[in-house]
């Protein structure tokens, strides 16, 4: 299958859009009608061809798009990759876990060739050719978790297990829903979940450390985590809120099917073979609300979803402003009857 | 999920007797194929098929993390235990086929340290071994203190003092020569990391000195080479699955729920990641709790147990699986 990559913008004039055969196979976060937060942790498996789920690192049709975002952000804001000292073999491990995995998943876009220490790597969609020693940072333009970074989707960060803990040590994060890596990094899981409402009552935050301490190696798992986001706008981030939180102020009745995302992130999780460090990719995928309501089961589902969510999510996840206008534009496509289960369109 | 779920076919590919007591076994994976990559520190657990008893030990990877072609582990032999190590020395043989897990890491150097300290006690040496070769790769400053009960029982030791040079010292009881920790430990740069791996004795006394002078806790780190304890036969009832099952002596109830093929989580086989936690639906007896893992509270409510290590005496134990 070769990918038609699209030419698009994330910014300004906001040109992304996902083509008609791209839109079933998003990453629909709601298996019920209802949501509540839940350590919804699943192994990792290759599921379901076609879906975002097939291979360990999804390409599709915003690839290139995406790299060249993350690009213009970084060259804004070097602050959104920072490894601390310690983080180098995590990098590599990084380095290693993509190539292999894209190298055999996409054959026809990404080649890797190693002679033991010398690797040869070919990402022909970024027309990218470079030969470098494993291992040896001084072979690469940059740290070696920035230089794979720039050609993965979505956000990735690093995570130092030590002390019966994980360590925010290590991150590239230029997509992100409001949050800092130069304000978490080196923060422990504790802490960089701190400002999350009620999920530290319900004690998800220790059952979900328990689980990653034990994660074991070539055994993935994921999770999908939501929100909504005015405008196909990747970065999000607190550094640049004076330019995407007024956006909130653009949504109109008229407008809402197109402003309004649904924004959801296809978490995984991956134990790194020589740092022992735990790999966290943050993969966002974006759908206009006139591109979810295509598919009647998540329209349906959507606005129930929507319309019953607790008050202290929509506060949040920062959607109190357009809330109620919201629900009654997607109350249209609902119309009552019965949803099947599970996340796929019907 | 359990790393146990996905296991790695291999051969074996060497053994070879170190001394009178240990020998060591290489792997090979059986198509030939790189094995997972690694840190030291880390282990596999081998399952040994003995007929038709089927056990599952955790060792110790000792190899360089760098050569992925073969794995290696050092086996003591221990008459008095469950059978996992006779079976080693006295069936496994070159050419065998067996089982192991991918890898899994529960003591791995804290790469922030400005020095690693080692301290290894008798068959405690091997996960240091690794972390050796890894950390001689990776520039990293460290010193093994190497402890046995005399030179002809210490594994490797001539063959570390060749590779590391000043970087090992050694200690045989024997003819009297003993590691002084409070002179070790109480000279030591700041920002080093220590490591004990070796009998429950020898971690306990690093551990209370390193922690009398004050060193914090977090650059003190160990891990115990724990098989699981005998003990004698008990039943235990498995409520979801609505069946008993028996415990033998010297198997461990982790594996009797294994062998009834209930499922249940695990990892590291030895009471430390926590993995095989299970809920105690009713207990009308006594728990011997054998983990590092639970709290002291959680031991009191009865409620928790990790059925790699511990075990059960009394009336009636009913677990949630």
């Amino acid at each position: 299958m070769t990918i038609q990559f699209r030419n698009e913008t994330f910014r300004n004039d906001f040109t992304y859009a996902n083509s008609p055969g791209n839109i079933p196979r998003f990453p629909f976060p709601f298996p019920e009608d209802e949501y509540m937060y839940s350590t919804n942790v699943e192994p990792h498996h290759a599921t379901r061809v076609g879906s975002p789920f097939e291979h360990g690192f999804d390409v599709d049709e915003h690839y290139v798009a995406e790299m060249k975002d993350r690009a213009l952000v970084l060259a804004d804001d070097p602050g959104r990759c920072q490894a601390l000292p310690h983080m180098e073999t995590a990098g590599w491990d990084f380095v290693e876990l993509v190539m292999v995995s894209k190298a055999r998943d996409y054959p026809d876009l990404f080649e890797l060739t190693m002679e033991g220490d010398q690797w040869h790597w070919i990402n022909k969609p970024l027309q990218i050719d470079d030969k470098f020693t494993f291992g040896d940072a001084s072979t690469l333009p940059c740290h070696p978790m920035e230089y794979i970074g720039r050609q993965v989707q979505g956000d990735h960060a690093i995570l130092d297990q030590r002390d019966g803990n994980l360590w925010l040590d290590a991150g590239i994060i230029t997509a992100q829903a409001d949050w800092s890596l130069d304000f978490d990094v080196g923060m422990n899981f504790f802490e960089w979940h701190a400002p999350v409402p009620l999920a530290h009552e319900l004690g998800v935050f220790q059952r979900a450390l328990k689980f990653l301490l034990s994660l074991p190696q070539g055994q993935p798992s994921r999770r999908l985590n939501w929100t909504l986001t005015v405008n196909p706008r990747l970065d999000t981030s607190p550094e640049n809120y004076p330019k995407w939180g007024p956006d909130k102020l653009s949504v109109t009745p008229d407008n809402i099917g197109e402003k309004i995302h649904l924004r959801v992130e296809l978490q995984t999780f991956w134990r790194l073979p020589r740092s022992n460090a735990i790999l966290f990719p943050i993969r966002t995928y974006l759908m206009a609300m006139n591109e979810v309501v295509t598919q009647p089961k998540w329209g349906r589902r959507l606005h129930r979803v929507i319309r019953d969510l607790r008050p202290e999510l929509v506060e949040y996840k920062g959607l109190s402003r357009y809330h109620p206008m919201l629900v009654e534009w997607l109350s249209k496509y609902d119309d009552g009857a019965p949803t099947s289960p599970g996340i796929f369109p019907d | 999920m359990s790393a146990s779920d996905n296991l790695i076919p291999v051969i074996v590919s060497k053994v070879v007797e170190v001394n009178s007591i240990i020998k060591r076994f290489e792997f090979k994976h059986i198509n030939g194929d790189a094995l997972p990559a690694f840190s030291g520190g880390a282990h596999i657990v081998v399952e040994m098929i003995d007929g038709a008893t089927k056990r599952k030990n955790a060792y110790s990877l000792m190899s360089s993390p760098f050569k992925l072609g073969q794995y290696a582990i050092s086996v003591r032999r221990e008459d008095d235990g469950r059978g996992g190590s006779k079976f080693m020395h006295e069936k496994v043989v070159p050419g065998m086929e067996m089982k192991i897990s991918a890898p899994v890491n529960l003591f791995a150097l804290d790469l922030r340290a400005k020095k690693h300290l080692m301290i290894a006690g008798g068959i405690g040496i091997t996960p240091f071994m690794a972390q050796m070769t890894q950390a001689t790769e990776l520039g990293l400053p460290f010193e093994l203190h190497y402890a046995a009960r005399s030179a002809s029982q210490a594994a490797y030791m001539g063959s570390l003092k060749a590779q590391f040079g000043d970087a090992v010292a050694c200690y045989c009881a024997d003819i009297g020569d003993r590691l002084n920790l409070e002179a070790l430990l109480s000279d030591q740069p700041l920002g080093t990391h220590v490591y004990v791996c070796g009998p429950k004795g020898m971690i306990e006394a690093v551990v209370q000195t390193a922690t009398n002078l004050g060193w914090p806790a977090a650059h003190i780190h160990f891990e115990h080479f724990l098989s699981p304890p005998m003990g004698k036969a008990f039943s235990v009832h498995l409520a979801k699955a609505g069946i008993d099952i028996d415990v033998g002596p010297e198997q461990s109830l982790l594996e009797a729920i294994e062998a009834s093929g209930t499922p249940v989580n695990c990892l590291c086989r030895a009471g430390a990641c926590g993995q095989c936690e299970t809920q105690i639906v009713a207990c009308d007896g006594d728990i011997t709790h054998n983990d590092h893992w639970l709290e002291d509270d959680q031991r009191a409510s009865k409620k928790f147990i990790m059925p790699c290590v511990s075990r059960f005496s009394g009336k009636r134990l009913e677990l949630d699986l």
